[in-house]
């Protein structure tokens, strides 16, 4: 089980480390993909190692999946309008309002 | 399975019938039966806000994953009168030129995350509580970007919708580890597995994070004056106003209710958090030119204000942060119903737009003044008294240094605040904004507003409600 959560841990942390340090909106929402995965991972192990006898972390592993693919498909839609209107996603091209 | 439990959630049944019932309407309405679309929308939603005053019992339905009690359908018809008003703004935006053929898409999804909103009030689950966050932050985004064809709007819908998924990311991880320490998502029985060791600790701290982005609480405030000020100024409206109003309850609700375990941590990170962004916001909102931003800025420290009424853990302090929601909601709605009509009618958003604003336009400067004095928290306005009662709350549990330094930001707070009604009455202008008439809509939510601010601060016993239906720790 420890290896399912290290696994998961470092996910967590490259999605936060890739959030701060990516350049393009893309890059930031793989990186956001990264973090909501590895959430997945975590209420799988915890509900397969710790709790067999039960369901929570399964059904709340469906929804977040769900919601997540809700979440990124506006976020690309959003992404794809930056590039309509900037020809560009690159996040130093977002500087529109300042102070 | 028991079909009865559905009649429990009798506001969120019917919410959903008015959005069906709005959306055919928009598809399959004529072209001029589509010129009222806008009137049937106010009344049908007014009729629904009408609905929630039914009493109603306390208890839990689908076996303690919704649940309900007074308190909750207040704050239910605070958000809707928030809406209400939201939707009078919206009139004259609605009408112009690019967005008329969207108008219906604009009562949906401002209804979707009013939905969102409604779940994660009455949420008795993560998951519940997680889907209704998600519900509300997701089409708030398109709300945001709703001006397709500006730069600004579609820069403020990236970093907003990013910013909220990163934020929810780190709270769904939180409630993973919640799950793994506590081996339940039921409110009812995770404070009987929450023991303080450092797992849950660490689980909390991630967990609280969605929350503070969703109110905009200083170290997760970035997005907030960008998105403020790139939105369409009705979404402004909504997004500082209705959207943070719901975010503060339930993270009020979820310390007492789930987290009441940890509360020597949680108050320490509601310390740092509160007197962080109240002196932060202050300090940069004195040098904001543009009054979107401003209000950006002064919400973020209203909303230090707010969560100063949770942090004691009290009866009292529930009932002071929820009459402060009460006296915010009217108060900055009130400015945010002069700043979009102006800005509609001449184009104008700076501060320095509004030098010499009191000769053309008397009635929306002393307006204005109205919701600025009562933001600032001037004594005749019901601005001082929600204040003066978040205060008490805090000092009753003895956070003497955390009221100090509210206090000092307060007087902070009237400097910038009285900038603006300086620009509006005292200075000199050679051009200032012409004199215009505003149509029927803005003047009924400019009524409806001001006689919030006049009359919420002497009506005592509004105040006597809430304190009888709200619980401490």
């Amino acid at each position: 089980m420890e290896y399912y959560l290290v696994v998961s841990a470092i996910m967590m942390f490259a999605g936060i480390y890739g959030f701060i340090v990516r350049r393009s909106l893309l890059g930031i929402l793989i990186s956001i993909e990264l973090i909501l995965n590895s959430v997945d991972i975590n209420f799988m192990v915890f509900n397969r190692y710790l709790y067999p006898d039960q369901m929570e972390g399964f059904f709340f592993t469906l929804f977040a999946i769900g919601v997540s693919a809700a979440e990124t498909a506006i976020a690309i839609a959003i992404c794809i309008n930056v590039y309509r209107n900037l020809h560009s996603i690159q996040v130093k091209n977002l500087d529109e309002m300042k102070n | 399975m028991n079909y009865s439990n559905f009649l429990y959630m009798r506001e969120e049944i019917s919410l959903i019938v008015l959005m069906v019932v709005l959306f055919l309407y928009d598809l399959f309405a004529g072209k001029k039966a589509l010129n009222f679309f806008q009137p049937v929308a106010c009344v049908l939603f007014a009729i629904h806000t009408a609905l929630l005053l039914l009493p109603r019992g306390v208890g839990e339905a689908f076996g303690g994953m919704y649940q309900f009690n007074e308190i909750n359908i207040f704050v239910k018809s605070i958000l809707n009168i928030g809406t209400l008003i939201v939707f009078l703004l919206s009139s004259n935006w609605l009408k112009s030129e690019g967005t008329v053929h969207k108008r219906g898409e604009f009562f949906f999804l401002t209804l979707s995350t009013l939905l969102g909103m409604y779940f994660m009030l009455s949420a008795g689950n993560f998951l519940m509580y997680f889907i209704g966050l998600e519900t509300a932050s997701i089409p708030m985004a398109c709300l945001i970007a709703f001006d397709k064809y500006k730069k600004v709007s579609a820069e403020a819908g990236a970093k907003y919708i990013l910013s909220a998924a990163f934020a929810s990311g780190l709270s769904l991880y939180g409630i993973s580890l919640i799950y793994g320490s506590v081996g339940t998502l039921y409110f009812n029985d995770v404070p009987a597995g929450i023991t303080g060791d450092p797992l849950q600790i660490m689980a909390f701290g991630f967990f609280v994070v969605g929350l503070l982005f969703k109110i905009s609480l200083v170290p997760f405030h970035q997005w907030a004056p960008d998105s403020y000020e790139g939105a369409p100024t009705t979404v402004t409206a909504y997004l500082s106003v209705v959207s943070k109003a719901s975010g503060a309850f339930v993270l009020l609700t979820l310390l007492y209710k789930v987290f009441g375990g940890l509360m020597d941590q949680w108050q320490a990170i509601l310390f740092a958090t509160i007197a962080l962004s109240i002196t932060v916001a202050n300090l940069f909102a004195i040098r904001q030119k543009n009054l979107k931003r401003f209000l950006a800025y002064s919400s973020i420290s209203q909303a230090g204000y707010i969560m100063l009424g949770a942090i004691g853990g009290t009866a009292l302090g529930m009932t002071s942060l929820v009459y402060f929601l009460l006296v915010y909601l009217f108060s900055n709605l009130a400015a945010f119903a002069v700043i979009s009509i102006v800005e509609h009618r001449s184009g104008k958003i700076n501060i320095s737009d509004y030098n010499g604003f009191y000769q053309t336009n008397p009635r929306l400067s002393v307006v204005m003044t109205f919701a600025l004095f009562s933001l600032a928290g001037i004594p005749p306005f019901a601005g001082f008294f929600s204040k003066f009662f978040v205060f008490a709350a805090a000092v009753d549990k003895e956070f003497y240094v955390l009221v100090f330094i509210a206090l000092i930001n307060t007087v902070i707070s009237l400097y910038y605040y009285l900038l603006v009604v300086k620009a509006m009455f005292i200075n000199p202008n050679d051009a200032p904004i012409a004199s215009f008439r505003s149509d029927n809509y803005t003047r009924l939510a400019l009524i409806i507003t001001t006689a919030g601010i006049l009359v919420l601060g002497v009506a005592s016993n509004i105040y006597e409600y809430i304190s009888s239906i709200s619980y401490g720790m």
